[in-house]
């Protein structure tokens, strides 16, 4: 029974919920039980609030019971990236400097999630601060792809992602700043959404970068994460940069997904040179699926493309080093005193030194480069000029295409520790992810198949206009359903199984 | 410097030019502060009036105070500023822990006002423009407290306390740009341009602005350059000082004039000036130095990414510009002639910067001669023996209830005199004092016919000589029962009974 929950979609344990053939308190036990059972070897996990999420699922059984309308996903257990501040739960962004802080106000997508009667189950793991495309710079220890556990589940969200594929959880909560929720989802095949900037409340998402940090749902069918878009997607007065738009239904858009007479545009500079073959493959299957479906498929060029890397490397890291100022053991978190003592000055320089991981402090001494004067012009000045022509890239492209499609990153999961000692390297693994968050439009990585050489999980984004979000979930829900055809199922009904990944593991050791 | 290596004013001004500027900070009494909904309060518990915001906790975000940005706009307008039609906020990156992110959310390249002047009048009723480069919004910083050493400074303080119920209060900076040509003025001009500021954001009643609890504070710019002989080019401006924090009209003007003949000392003897903030000394009336300051600060400015430019409407400008009060030079116009002083004793009041307690005080009930008498009078010997500012020793309400008990009967003037100490004395308004000390004028018949009787028959001599109608005889007695009331008694009710009593007991 507990096996079955598990593998219920978000939707499909809402129905059962709200059918009362199964209880939250069931449900959410269900999860705990099965992150009990393998995220020994996911490590998904950095905090399970087993109290609070049955005391939790408690009330909302309760409220079921006396005859309350509750919402779609209500009772369903959610995990939540350890970047959202939780007033029941530690947060540390995966930080050493914030071990142990338990924040005294929720994120609003949290406050969100808990009024939909969503049981939030846990913490996951991420890449300190966010920073990286792999986890494997969170303090805590990297997390492991479920489909093979010697690899990365992408970053920085790589925790909700294998906690999604893993089944620990149905549904997640991510944060996106250059591709934090869709590489996590190509690489584990699941589904992860960015919504368009300001269209989800950023109040209580620890900042990264403030101008292209997005927070978004993870799932693993395409109707969850609009279910999930559905509820976070709301106007906030505590974030000034909150949109206050009257958004259509998401999860309308893939019950009645049409993707006949709609424009695909194919980004030429995100088709063929550094992407691997098998995810070339999936790429090119899954755009002759929509075709035949009645989609018209175009090439777009977008020639500035090549330089949204460099821009994204330099504007997410200045904006970080400011944001990262206030960890200085004055307020909260970690406190380090030099030995004998010292002035302020010298404790935060040390709880810095001692709290921050290389990653972090490689991008705060990149960025407060980038600010300073005599630099600043050539640096962040330059960066803004091509987030302008980025962005120009997009309007031209949706002047002829609904929608534009890449693969969402160059390559499969790459095996933990490959990158670790390149940085380079793993930036360029953001190469599709990153135009998106400069442009501030919303973008969508579904599963699109397993690559031939390797076996592993490879996704296809589409990226629509800024506050088109629906297109997104009416061309995913499409292209899922085709490809769900096809193979029979669910991706990740082709994973192979956990336990048995974690024993042989165990016995190789 | 000790004073008496100071040069002399007059000299220093022979050889130097002193160039000024001003940047003058504004707290404003909105309800909430500039970028969070905790209460704007002056006086809490330490650490009471804060949000997550106001701690810069992780994941908390900034969001404008609409009604900062229409008091900044109308201030912007009062100073004769252009208001920007669209301006962005800036953050200016520097570890302190008062600055609870390490960052200050203020306007750089952007202020929401710039290009204004301010006419500024002299005690010689000369006016003289001072010419504003800007005024820009920003957040207040938190308060240190240093504890454990002997200078209250960080430094050789065993720790410090930290309260941030003032972080993110909204503050207006005013900067005003170099102002040439003051000379001998340059310490009267600082204080009254300061001055000005002051009346004008009291009309505007967008600030308490109390300088002595930092409402309103100035950092003072000094430099001088050497007079250039006939037909020699102007020197180029020398190096400047920033008096920092000056947090009184009458300091202003002692830092200024301080910092004139400090730095023409130095520089006469050939010494140079170091550029750096200085600290004033209210006590010493002297500066100190304080941190090397250099123009190649870097704060690593950037756009706040957490906040939308403000685009405030043309019709909202127009619409707050409609609604200005009148500019101070025609207010004192205005109140010169409601009042109906003489020029002198209008200038008196301009110039000691009571025009505003003396508003108050009206406004309060009390008559224009009475409020003009307390405030030029007695409260301002107080404020001179004291070294204090008068304003901050009592409040125009108390001295209009004073005065309206004098007018009453209750108190005399001697009376009076004594309730106000006891009110500068912190022990409460006027009438708690009257009640405490028991202090009020003796007006109950009873108690003054008792006392004359008794001293009209222990004067025989003197009871012969009213009835033979010698009235001014009656001096002894009058003495005599003041004496008994302890002074507490109207003398002229007492002389009347006395002459009264004279022809029945």
């Amino acid at each position: 029974m507990s096996d079955d929950i598990i593998r219920l979609s978000a939707s499909e344990l809402g129905e059962r919920l709200a059918a009362h053939e199964i209880s939250a308190v069931e449900a959410t036990q269900a999860s705990l039980d099965r992150i009990a059972a393998v995220d020994g070897g996911v490590n998904a996990f950095l905090h399970v609030a087993t109290d609070a999420a049955l005391t939790a699922a408690r009330d909302i059984d309760r409220r079921r019971g006396s005859g309350e309308k509750l919402g779609p996903l209500a009772g369903v257990p959610i995990a939540v990236k350890d970047v959202l501040v939780t007033t029941d739960m530690p947060t540390t962004a995966g930080s050493r400097i914030l071990e142990g802080w338990v924040p005294p106000y929720d994120a609003t997508s949290v406050r969100l999630v808990r009024e939909a009667g969503l049981i939030p189950i846990g913490k996951t793991n991420m890449d300190e601060f966010a920073m990286g495309s792999s986890t494997e710079h969170s303090a805590y220890g990297p997390t492991h792809n479920p489909w093979a556990l010697d690899r990365i589940p992408g970053g920085s969200g790589g925790g909700s992602a294998a906690a999604v594929a893993a089944f620990e959880a149905p549904i997640a909560l991510g944060s996106d700043t250059g591709g934090s929720i869709r590489q996590p989802a190509h690489v584990t095949g699941t589904v992860g959404v960015k919504p368009t900037y300001g269209a989800v409340s950023r109040y209580g998402a620890i900042a990264m970068a403030s101008s292209l940090d997005q927070i978004g749902p993870v799932s693993r069918t395409v109707l969850d994460s609009a279910l999930l878009h559905d509820i976070i997607g709301k106007h906030d007065h505590h974030d000034s940069t909150s949109l206050r738009d009257r958004w259509p239904s998401m999860a309308e858009a893939v019950r009645t997904a049409d993707v006949s007479g709609m424009r695909i545009g194919v980004i030429r500079q995100l088709d063929g040179e550094g992407f691997q073959q098998g995810v070339l493959d999936r790429f090119h299957e899954s755009l002759a699926l929509l075709e035949k479906a009645g989609a018209e498929i175009v090439e777009v060029n977008t020639p500035n493309f090549e330089y949204a890397i460099s821009a994204y490397y330099l504007i997410m890291p200045a904006e970080a080093s400011s944001n990262l100022a206030k960890f200085d053991s004055v307020r909260f978190g970690l406190r380090v005193t030099p030995e004998g003592g010292g002035t302020v000055e010298d404790v935060m320089a040390a709880t810095r030194e001692a709290g921050f991981g290389a990653e972090v402090k490689r991008r705060i001494i990149l960025g407060t480069y980038a600010l300073s004067a005599g630099y600043y012009d050539a640096y962040y000045g330059s960066a803004q000029k091509v987030r302008t022509l980025v962005q120009r890239d997009f309007n031209a492209a949706f002047a002829q295409v609904d929608v534009v499609a890449s693969p969402t990153a160059p390559t499969t999961a790459f095996k933990l520790g490959e990158k670790s000692d390149d940085p380079m390297a793993m930036y360029l693994n953001d190469i599709a992810t990153i135009p998106a968050n400069l442009a501030g439009v919303p973008g969508i990585s579904l599963p699109a198949g397993l690559a031939a050489e390797d076996g592993l999980p490879v996704g296809i984004q589409f990226v629509a206009p800024a506050r088109a979000d629906e297109r997104l979930y009416t061309v995913g829900g499409a292209l899922e359903k085709l490809l769900e055809a096809e193979w029979g199922g669910r991706l990740l009904d082709q994973a192979p199984d956990l336990t048995q990944l974690i024993a042989a593991q165990e016995g190789a050791r | 410097m000790a004073r008496a290596e100071l040069m002399d004013f007059d000299k220093a001004l022979e050889l130097f030019e002193p160039v000024m500027g001003f940047e003058v900070h504004v707290e404003l009494n909105t309800k909430t502060k500039m970028f969070s909904d905790a209460p704007n309060v002056f006086g809490s518990e330490p650490n009471t009036n804060i949000t997550p915001t106001c701690l810069g906790l992780p994941g908390s975000l900034p969001v404008v105070n609409a009604q900062a940005v229409r008091y900044s706009i109308s201030l912007g307008l009062a100073l004769g500023c252009e208001i920007a039609p669209s301006s962005r906020f800036a953050r200016k990156n520097y570890f302190y822990p008062d600055t609870p992110k390490n960052y200050q959310i203020s306007q750089f390249d952007e202020p929401i006002a710039f290009e204004g002047s301010v006419d500024v009048e002299l005690s010689d009723g000369s006016i003289v423009s001072v010419p504003i480069e800007r005024a820009h919004m920003e957040e207040d910083a938190g308060k240190l407290t240093h504890v454990g050493g002997s200078t209250g400074r960080i430094q050789g303080a065993e720790y410090s306390l930290v309260d941030y119920n003032r972080a993110g209060v909204p503050l207006v900076e005013i900067v005003t740009k170099p102002i040439y040509g003051a000379e001998h003025s340059s310490p009267e001009l600082a204080k009254a341009y300061v001055s000005t500021i002051r009346d004008i954001v009291v009309s505007l009643g967008i600030s308490d602005a109390k300088m002595e609890r930092g409402n309103l504070r100035c950092d003072a710019n000094v430099s001088l350059r050497p007079r250039a002989a006939a037909g020699e080019p102007v020197a180029p401006l020398g190096t400047r000082t920033e008096t920092k924090n000056v947090n009184s009209l009458r300091s202003v003007e002692r830092a200024v004039r301080y910092e004139i003949q400090r730095q023409a000392a130095i520089l006469a003897k050939g010494g140079s000036i170091t550029q750096e903030t200085r600290h004033w000394h209210e006590d010493t009336g002297e500066t100190s130095a304080g941190r090397p300051k250099s123009d190649a600060d870097d704060y690593r400015y950037f756009p706040e990414p957490d906040l939308l430019p403000v685009v405030p409407s043309a019709e909202l400008i127009e619409e707050l510009r409609s609604a200005l009060p009148e500019p101070p030079a025609a207010r004192r116009r205005r109140l010169k002639a409601e009042w109906g002083f003489t020029d002198l004793e209008f200038q008196d009041i301009n110039n000691a910067g009571l025009l505003t307690e003396i508003t108050e005080t009206v406004a309060a009930g009390a008559t224009p001669a009475a409020a003009r008498k307390w405030w030029t009078g007695e409260i301002a010997r107080i404020a001179n023996t004291s070294d204090a500012d008068a304003a901050s020793l009592v409040s125009p309400a108390d001295v209009a209830a004073l005065a309206n008990l004098v007018d009453a009967g209750t108190l005399t003037d001697r009376l009076a005199r004594q309730v106000l100490e006891g009110v500068i004395a912190g022990e409460g308004t006027p009438q708690e004092v009257v009640d405490a000390r028991g202090l009020a004028v003796v007006s109950d018949d009873g108690a003054l016919i008792a006392a004359i009787d008794e001293a009209l028959l222990g004067q025989p001599d003197v009871l012969a000589k009213i009835r033979d109608g010698k009235v001014q005889a009656a001096g002894a007695v009058i003495g005599a029962v003041m004496k008994a009331m302890k002074g507490q008694a109207d003398a002229a009710r007492v002389r009347e009974l006395v002459l009264e009593r004279a022809q029945q007991v």
